[in-house]
């Protein structure tokens, strides 16, 4: 299988877009610069407002960049339009696609129409696909009674009818009870893993779902790219200690017994566990220089008559990675989202969060 | 893991994106078959247009029959009014179903996947003319028959082959008219269902659905000049009711027929263009690809 290994899957230049709007432009994407290669899960992560759709839509070919050049597979997004809707297709969460009047299997073969396979390969694609994504029992059943998550593993089945080169998944999960996101999750990731080569992007503003499925995330607020690498890469970037939580039978002394320890930053007493029998036991968080502190902890312990009940090691969230990028958390107001003063000159930032947060409205609807 | 899941019948993105004139040929044929595809099954499925579509149509044009017989009108005008409750059906079609089809398509998130898919988007407004034809076409029957059994309507035809090409051509250049609303009336957004509104009773009128438009002088002949409904209808009139005493100021049913052919021709090209600067412009405003503009 060739896979064209000198051509990037995507390839952004400095893409920006403006919406010229009333009362004043939308900046929506300042001048960002990205590469996937070929058969990687990329993640776009961002709070609503981030810029996260408007890049998926230049690159699925509805957008005109307002500046910059993307490529998908070497196709430019503005002048090859057709080569590009050829190899890719795009799930959006919330979709409501189709016509509620047809049957599951019907809406899917008329989609294969418009993908260009034959009649009756269609049809064998669309059993196949039905059965494929679990909806075996709802192939006869018309759009409209679906639920929600039948819904979207239909609009996956769709997505899949041409087998795209390249995946385009907005927000797939979004609206989506847990076992219905986590089936659409699993259905992403098995597809993807049948055959070498697939790429797909994900927008998502779920932090575990990146972590679950990308094997590269870019961190995007306010139309910019803030951070770009593997979860774990991301992750150690705000990973400066170690953090350990202890759980122990006792502690005499306290925490302030292990604090005097070589290497250790710091020792808090996280709480007191107490079942109404026998049994007690205190929680230590533990913040050490490395881990190879921890040996001179576990002895310490043993020294002073301490047994150690579990000890757990506390990883850094994609979220506290945000937190440290922005300052401030996925679901907290940004400054900027003030209303605009009309006397002063308006911010692109403000307007670039504004129109994200109406892209991500309208989405749902 | 399902087989499914496996299937990749190209080698390389390169060879999956580079298609044969004749692939791209079938896929928007395939694609006219695919969108035609949900009206002319709906049209088994919901069975309330037997009501609104059949019965509707068939009382508005009984109403007018009674009025010429209370007038003592030729009897060839229950005929006219007859053969104009048939095509009203078109016409409704053509204002509901596809002046207003792809703003409806965009509040539903399907026109964004139409324009994300491989085909041509004319492929997509073919397809729904022509589902839209197949529907309209048992209405229009069903009224016809029902009407010309109750009211006893005698046609005198002697030139058959012209009033069938006056009949799709007639269709043709009004799915094409229908082909440039569509276009014009997701430019126009939100006012789309005003519009529709705006173009039913003026376009009865001024077609002359329930009189031979003749009647109506230099208005008359403006809509012959301009509306496909009314130069087909007076050519069909002219054609089915041969041996009636036709007013005149109308042109021949041959002539009206070019006419047609050039309707035909110019909203075709003109639905292309159309549908050209709207892709470019919704690209370029994002109107098409963000909701919420």
């Amino acid at each position: 299988m060739s896979l064209s290994p000198d051509l990037p899957a995507i390839d952004v230049r400095g893409i920006r877009r403006v919406y010229n709007v009333k009362p004043h432009p939308v900046v929506a994407l300042q001048g960002v610069d990205l590469e996937v290669a070929p058969g990687e899960f990329f993640g776009l992560l961002g709070p609503n407002g981030a810029g996260k759709t408007t890049l998926i839509k230049i690159l699925t070919t509805l957008l005109l960049p307002s500046s910059g050049t993307a490529r998908i597979f070497g196709f430019d997004v503005e002048r090859q339009t057709k080569q590009i809707r050829r190899i890719m297709n795009m799930v959006a969460g919330g979709e409501q696609s189709g016509y509620g009047i047809l049957t599951v299997r019907e809406q899917l073969w008329m989609f294969s129409q418009f993908y260009g396979l034959p009649s009756k390969d269609g049809w064998r694609r669309v059993d196949e696909l039905i059965e494929a994504v679990g909806l075996g029992e709802q192939r006869e059943q018309r759009v409209a009674t679906l639920s929600t998550g039948q819904r979207q593993k239909m609009n996956f089945a769709r997505g899949l009818l041409n087998d795209p080169w390249i995946f385009f998944l907005d927000e797939p999960t979004l609206g989506l009870d847990v076992s219905a996101a986590r089936a659409v999750r699993e259905l992403i990731l098995a597809w993807k893993a049948a055959v070498p080569g697939r790429t797909v992007l994900l927008t998502t503003h779920y932090m575990a779902e990146a972590d679950e499925l990308c094997d590269r995330i870019a961190i995007v607020d306010h139309g910019r790219i803030l951070a770009l690498g593997s979860p774990e890469e991301l992750k150690r970037r705000v990973q400066r200690e170690s953090v350990f939580r202890l759980e122990l039978d006792r502690l005499d002394g306290g925490p302030a017994a292990l604090r005097r320890l070589p290497g250790v930053v710091g020792a808090t007493s996280a709480s007191i566990q107490d079942d109404g029998r026998e049994r007690q036991s205190v929680e230590v968080n533990l913040v050490l220089e490395d881990d190879t502190a921890l040996g001179g902890v576990v002895g310490a312990l043993a020294g002073i008559g301490s047994h150690i009940l579990a000890l757990r090691k506390s990883e850094p969230s994609l979220e506290d990675v945000f937190v440290e990028l922005v300052g401030r958390g996925f679901d907290e107001e940004s400054d900027e989202h003030e209303p605009p003063d009309p006397d002063r000159t308006p911010d692109p930032r403000d307007t670039a969060h504004e129109a994200g947060e109406r892209e991500e409205e309208q989405a749902l609807v | 893991m399902s087989a499914a899941f496996n299937y990749r019948p190209t080698a390389s993105p390169q060879e999956a994106a580079a298609w044969t004139r004749r692939q791209i040929l079938a896929t928007d044929l395939r694609a006219v078959g695919g969108r035609a595809y949900p009206r002319v099954t709906g049209m088994f499925r919901e069975k309330s247009w037997v009501f609104f579509e059949i019965l509707l149509p068939f009382l508005a044009t009984s109403a007018f029959v009674f009025v010429y017989r209370a007038l003592q009108a030729p009897p060839e005008y229950v005929g006219f009014v007859v053969l104009g409750g048939a095509m009203t059906a078109f016409w409704l079609n053509v204002i509901w179903m596809m002046a207003q089809q792809l703003w409806w398509e965009k509040s539903q998130g399907n026109l964004e996947l139409y324009f994300a898919a491989p085909m041509n988007i004319m492929a997509v407004l073919f397809g729904m003319a022509v589902g839209g034809f197949v529907m309209s076409s048992t209405r229009a029957v069903a009224v016809l028959a029902i009407a010309t059994t109750l009211y006893g309507v005698s046609f005198a035809i002697d030139q058959w082959f012209l009033l069938i090409a006056v009949f799709f051509l007639t269709l043709a250049a009004l799915y094409g008219l229908g082909m440039v609303l569509a276009g014009l009336f997701l430019m126009w957004g939100r006012e789309a269902w005003h519009l529709t509104q705006l173009m039913i009773e003026p376009v009865y009128f001024v077609s002359g659905l329930n009189f031979p438009v003749g009647r109506l002088g230099i208005v008359g002949s403006l809509a012959i000049s301009l509306l496909p409904l009314a130069v087909g209808l007076d050519a069909m009139r002219q054609l089915a009711f041969a041996d009636a005493a036709y007013p005149l100021g109308t042109p021949s049913p041959e002539i009206e027929a070019l006419i047609l052919v050039g309707m035909t021709v110019f909203f075709l090209l003109a639905a292309r263009l159309t549908l050209r600067l709207l892709e470019r412009l919704a690209r370029k405003e994002g109107r098409l690809s963000v909701r919420w503009q």
